[in-house]
């Protein structure tokens, strides 16, 4: 029987912590995932869970203890946000290629500078290339719900990467939604526990962890982690099946929301999908148009032909990047969509639109006028401006 | 010989996950004796099996057993001549080459 | 703690393997073995590693120098590694999943220990876990090229302090690590270096791995290359350190000091400096105010030693 609350994404995030019971979490506080560790530290201090904290002294730190405790044979994790993110950069990229399944719960917010506190993407996309499997919600459900199905791909034999779940700061982190939650023996049922094959503290073996290795080494290392990253789409159906089969809750790379007969979609990643899915079916009402949403769950492995098949049919899409990585003609969802399109041989018009960014609004007007946007681009077979924003003042 | 396994003909496949390597001590197949310009020349007649000479290798490379030196394990010894000088008897000198 | 008998512990198994890559003369590696050395035959162990050239030398893939598991992650992370890695220990004790007892040993060179890993190695020791941070102290970023760190002493000629025509080195005095982590208020900090026998390190050694609690581990490593003298002379180069109270031998237990080795004549510092070539240029005519003025704080800070030492 599922559990009926109401709780903030960071409460859904540390519950499914509490239900996994975790062996080591280092984390550092910052805005706007620091909730996620104080509630871990309550349930450690009134013996809920007995997993160990460590206080760390910075972010790196954080990434560091984890690495190492996930080295050790631990089942290990950490939460972060933005600069957080930012200063374990490093260590990311050791995580992974380290091939250690950490698990880290990342609360999106807008790097410095300016500073900012509030929700959009450019830390985690920014870490789109240290190897980390990324796994993006738009809900507090859908947060809770990748949460628990974490661990299970990081830890797959064929997989062996860190795993990265994120959700929109203060948007979902801190909104207080109803919820689902599984119950406590059908994620003890569901998780397991960490069955580390080779690990530092495994007294039948020795173990040598994080060597130099030369040229004649690098590359073929990098190859082994393209190939579980390769493994790791695979094994990510596989626990999403085996999680709908305990919940009925179905997850896949991403959500077709009215795709199948739409003339013009969206391609969108976070808590917006919500606001745009609204925007959809006022549309539908009123006008009848059909239009569509296509909201990536799953980032890293990019699912690039999947993508370009559920668009085939479409006369045009907009891709909406909440992250600016300022090669001056695309955000990093709008290159890698168009370039799946591409590959694809896709005939649909496409055009990117930059949103959100440092937490900026965006409503259903907003989402409204990309639709028609894209109705005009469709009918005229031109892009005015391949690079729009959404509700910058000019 | 884990240099049998993995070296720089290795395809990717044979790269251990994260290189990751599951032995202890595996640096023993590599012959750093190569490397040396002078070497240390034991003499145990000369040797009072003192061990002073044993601690201040850099290399691992005078084997201890029961209490007793052995001679050097010229496949790792670089010969950088700090045993020699420690020796209060004259017991280990330098000579050039290998 | 282990009596000690000089000739039976040089006979213990070693736990530093030979055929890593280290310079020939290389003081790290001396450090290493001293202080693996003192882990009692059987008790397991992990090793960690800061980025450095122990860690490049001793760990070139599929190569490693380890009889023990090792880990290495980064430059300036050994302590907040290894406290990642104690604290796996911990949990999965407590959990049952594991019976053996460890010990947990971490080397950072200064480069790693004093300036970019400092904050990580104060982190660890700060949360006590039950490790031992060692510093093999070489005096500057010998890795990349002999370039300064806080650890490198005034007036060094290195590649980002080179001594010139209107340069004499290093500007600045060099940063007391030992005292800063004494000042941690931790169980035991250690200072020391390569003494005929051994017995100064050992026992250090042995008292900082099996103090419950963090312990902290500074040695003096010489580096032929990076301070410029012959490698075969480490030894008198180490003893030089220790008689004109360059440095000084001491131990912080639970909070109380204590001098561990007091030189029957103090030597003056020139002993010390002569025979390296990144001093070379003190011993120029017209120089010796700069010799006077190091050799102040050498005094300076022995007597400073000895009143805490005296408390």
């Amino acid at each position: 029987m599922a559990v009926r609350e109401r709780l903030s994404g960071n409460e859904a995030v540390a519950y499914a912590i509490k239900q996994i019971n975790p062996d080591v979490m280092p984390a550092f506080p910052i805005t706007p995932s620091t909730e996620i560790p104080q509630y871990v530290a309550n349930y450690i201090a009134n013996g809920e869970i007995d997993t160990e904290f460590i206080p760390v002294e910075s972010e790196h730190s954080a990434m560091s203890a984890t690495v190492g405790a996930s080295a050790a044979g631990a089942r290990a994790l950490t939460a972060t946000s933005s600069c957080g993110l930012a200063l374990m950069w490093e260590e990311l990229y050791v995580a992974a290629s380290n091939r250690l399944p950490i698990v880290l719960a990342l609360v999106n917010r807008a790097l410095s500078g300016p500073i900012n506190i509030n929700a959009d993407h450019s830390d985690s996309m920014g870490a789109r290339d240290s190897g980390w499997i990324q796994i993006y919600a738009e809900s507090n459900q859908e947060v809770y719900d990748n949460f628990l199905q974490a661990f299970l791909i990081a830890e797959h034999k064929d997989v062996m990467l860190p795993v990265m779940i994120c959700q929109d700061g203060f948007i979902t982190s801190h909104g207080v939604e109803n919820i689902l939650l599984v119950e406590d023996d059908q994620v003890k049922e569901f998780v397991g526990e960490r069955e580390p094959e080779h690990y530092l503290l495994n007294p039948n073996e020795t173990l040598a962890v994080g060597p130099y290795a030369v040229s004649s080494y690098y590359m073929e290392t990098k190859r082994g982690q393209r190939e579980a990253m390769i493994n790791a789409r695979k094994v990510i159906l596989e626990v999403a099946n085996r999680f709908q089969a305990m919940t009925g809750r179905q997850y896949g790379f991403f959500e077709a929301y009215r795709l199948e007969d739409a003339d013009y979609a969206v391609v969108i990643i976070g808590s917006a999908a919500g606001t745009c899915k609204a925007a959809i079916e006022e549309i539908r009402n009123t006008t009848g148009k059909k239009v569509g949403l296509l909201k990536i769950r799953v980032f890293r492995p990019f699912p690039e032909e999947e993508i370009a098949a559920a668009l085939t049919h479409v006369k045009a899409v907009a891709i909406l990047d909440r992250s600016e990585m300022f090669s001056a003609t695309s955000g990093p969802l709008g290159a890698e969509v168009r370039a799946a399109l591409y590959q694809a041989k896709g005939t649909a018009e496409t055009v990117n639109y930059f949103y959100g960014l440092g937490g900026r609004d965006i409503t259903v007007e907003d989402f409204c006028q990309v639709y028609d946007n894209l109705e005009k681009i469709a009918a005229e077979h031109k892009v005015t401006d391949m690079y729009e924003y959404i509700g910058l003042r000019s | 010989m884990i240099s049998d396994r993995i070296n720089e003909n290795s395809p990717w496949q044979d790269i251990t996950e994260g290189n990751k390597i599951f032995e202890a001590a595996t640096s023993k197949e590599f012959c750093t004796g190569e490397w040396r310009t002078s070497t240390p020349v034991w003499d145990q007649e000369k040797c009072k099996q003192c061990l002073l000479c044993t601690p201040v290798c850099p290399d691992s490379s005078i084997p201890v057993c029961d209490q007793k030196r052995e001679d050097f394990d010229y496949d790792h010894c670089k010969g950088c001549g700090i045993c020699a000088k420690v020796c209060p008897f004259g017991a280990i000198t330098m000579k050039e080459g290998k | 703690m282990e009596a000690y008998n000089f000739k039976e512990i040089m006979s213990k198994p070693e736990r530093l393997a030979p055929g890593h890559r280290m310079c020939a003369g290389c003081g790290g590696t001396i450090a290493v073995r001293g202080v693996l050395r003192a882990l009692h035959e059987g008790d397991k162990a992990v090793v960690g590693n800061a980025t450095g050239c122990l860690e490049v030398s001793s760990f070139m893939y599929p190569y490693t120098a380890y009889e023990d598991s090792y880990i290495h992650n980064a430059f300036e992370n050994a302590g907040a590694t290894l406290s990642g890695v104690e604290t796996a220990y911990r949990v999965l004790k407590k959990r049952g999943k594991l019976k053996e007892d460890y010990k947990f040993i971490t080397f950072g060179g200064d480069g790693g220990t004093y300036d970019i890993g400092f904050q990580s190695l104060s982190g660890a020791m700060e949360r006590g876990h039950d490790m031992v941070y060692v510093c093999y102290d070489n005096g500057a970023y010998m890795n990349t090229g002999t370039q300064r760190s806080s650890a490198t002493p005034q007036f060094a000629d290195t590649t980002t302090t080179p001594a010139g025509k209107v340069s004499n080195g290093k500007v600045q005095i060099r940063k007391d690590l030992a005292a800063i982590m004494a000042e941690h208020h931790i169980p035991y900090v250690g200072q020391t270096t390569f003494t005929a026998n051994f017995k100064d390190l050992h026992t250090k050694a042995e008292k900082a791995i099996y103090t419950p609690g963090a312990a902290f581990l500074n040695v003096l490593a010489p580096c032929p290359r990076g301070w410029g003298y012959e490698p075969s002379d480490l030894m008198d180069i180490c003893k030089a350190a220790v008689d004109t109270c360059y440095w000084p031998l001491y131990e912080v237990v639970d909070g109380k000091w204590s001098i561990t080795y007091e030189p029957k004549e103090k030597l003056p510092i020139e002993d010390f400096l002569r025979s390296q070539r990144r001093f070379r240029h003190l011993f120029k005519p017209g120089n010796e105010e700069l010799i006077a003025e190091f050799q102040r704080e050498v005094d300076r800070r022995w007597e400073e030693l000895q009143v805490k030492c005296s408390k």
